[in-house]
């Protein structure tokens, strides 16, 4: 069973349908115990870094992905849910950084385009073994972000340009994160969902 | 790669039915809302946008029906306008699945209204409607509200700044003289609108030829918006993509995995 975890960022019932398309049990919750015994976790996230952060501890979600993460227990964060595992970002601050879970001790950061938000589909460029893009070459991805983690983390990594390079998705062990909406990126990002599963 | 252009099929929807009229009048039924956003997904199309032109409160519940359906079953973003006029109403409409939502008439009646929106939800929900058409105005561009039919007393350019200053996340603008006519996107109103704006930009209003398309994207417009030529047939999207790959723009293409 795969538990999404709903912490008030925005409609998760989309999600769900796209990770049922994998053909396991959805559920949509914020219940910790459901959470931490999940066989995967979904962390989402829509919305500015500190909301996100905020609404996670509302419901003890920082210390559900800790625990996860100390038991390698396989969990994807998505988009803002993947930026929050990070060490801290500066949305909407100067120069005062927003604390984040800390899974990854690396900072994010706004990015250097002339066009921003980053909205649209996008290519990525695989480093490392990756089991999230195993059949997925040359395919696109829906980004919709200003933000983003610039420098390397995890054992396989994924990499977007627009204005500069940033991380577009992790693979750490149990632990994935991708700065793009998979349940959003059509055919690619259901086959992306049902790599995911297949590693559960 | 670069980011990709995107073409984005805009379905006016009433009473829970896909309608698109000529200059907005003599509206023509064109079909069944999850029906269509399934075609255009499979056709290709980078996002899908609804336009709800609903008289009455009891036809927008219906639309919340028809965007909790789509939303369940086609798995790319989707752009909700039309009535909202409320930081409840947007709720609503992300809640029943939409990814974005788009403000036109509201906003110019109360600008608040978008930092309002940009605060709870974040710039990237927000699209900001505009139907311009050549005027005698500071930039030669004005707002008009009504389906065009009445101006709004601002310069469009002038309404962008502002409209960006409190937090719009995309610029959706649509040219009130080239709407419905096929005859070409108004150039001259993108690319004044793309020089003074550093939000993505779909361009809408006017699309007929394949190169009305690509001059569209030359002019500076992120992102491209049409109704009746896809509806009807004209063009289908995969048909402009292919062309348009064939110019050298960088286009999503849709393989099947």
């Amino acid at each position: 069973m795969i538990a999404i975890l709903d912490y008030g960022s925005g409609n998760l019932r989309s999600a769900q349908r796209a990770f049922e398309r994998s053909g396991v049990e959805v559920v949509v919750t914020s219940d910790r115990d459901v959470a931490l015994n999940a066989a995967g976790l979904v962390v989402p996230g829509v919305g500015a870094f500190a909301a996100c952060m905020r609404g996670l501890i509302n419901v003890g979600g920082d210390e559900i992905v800790r625990a996860r993460v100390a038991g390698q227990r396989p969990t994807l964060g998505i988009c803002v849910g993947m930026q929050i595992f990070f060490r801290d970002g500066d949305e909407h601050t100067n120069g005062e950084l927003h604390k984040g879970v800390g899974v990854w001790q690396e900072s994010v950061s706004k990015m250097k385009a002339p066009i921003l938000p980053h909205m649209g589909w996008n290519t990525v460029s695989v480093t490392g073994n990756s089991n999230l893009f195993s059949g997925l070459t040359d395919q696109s991805f829906y980004f919709v972000h200003s933000y983003a983690a610039k420098a390397p983390v995890g054992i396989a990594q994924a990499w977007t340009t627009h204005g500069e390079k940033f991380l577009s998705a992790v693979e750490d062990g149990a632990i994935c994160a991708t700065q793009f909406h998979p349940e959003k990126s059509g055919d690619a990002g259901l086959a992306l969902i049902k790599n995911w599963v297949a590693m559960l | 790669m670069a980011l990709s252009i995107r073409i984005i099929p805009c379905l006016d929807v009433t009473d829970g039915r896909v309608v698109k009229g000529v200059n907005f009048t003599d509206l023509v039924d064109a079909g069944d809302p999850v029906e269509m956003a399934s075609l255009y997904n499979a056709e290709g199309a980078d996002e899908l946008t609804f336009l709800d032109i609903s008289a009455s409160s009891s036809d927008r519940e219906t639309t919340l029906d028809v965007v909790r359906k789509t939303a369940e079953q086609v798995f790319i973003p989707l752009t909700v306008g039309g009535g909202i006029r409320t930081v409840e109403d947007v709720n609503r409409l992300l809640r029943a699945g939409a990814d974005k939502v788009s403000i036109n008439t509201s906003a110019i009646a109360r600008p608040e209204l978008i930092a309002e929106i940009a605060d709870r939800f974040g710039s990237q929900v927000l699209v900001i409607s505009i139907d311009a058409r050549r005027a005698r105005t500071e930039s030669g561009f004005e707002v008009t509200t009504h389906g065009g039919r009445q101006s709004a007393g601002l310069d469009a350019l002038a309404w962008v700044e502002k409209a960006c200053a409190l937090g719009a996340g995309e610029i959706l603008l649509n040219s009130m003289d080239a709407d419905g006519t096929r005859a070409g996107y108004d150039i001259g109103m993108i690319t004044a609108v793309r020089a003074i704006s550093k939000v993505p930009l779909i361009a809408s209003g006017g699309a007929g030829s394949l190169e009305d398309f690509a001059a569209a994207l030359d002019a500076g417009a992120d992102a491209l918006l049409a109704a009746s030529v896809f509806h009807f047939g004209v063009h289908r999207i995969s048909d402009v993509k292919k062309y348009l790959s064939g110019q050298g723009y960088s286009i999503r293409t849709n393989v099947t995995v």
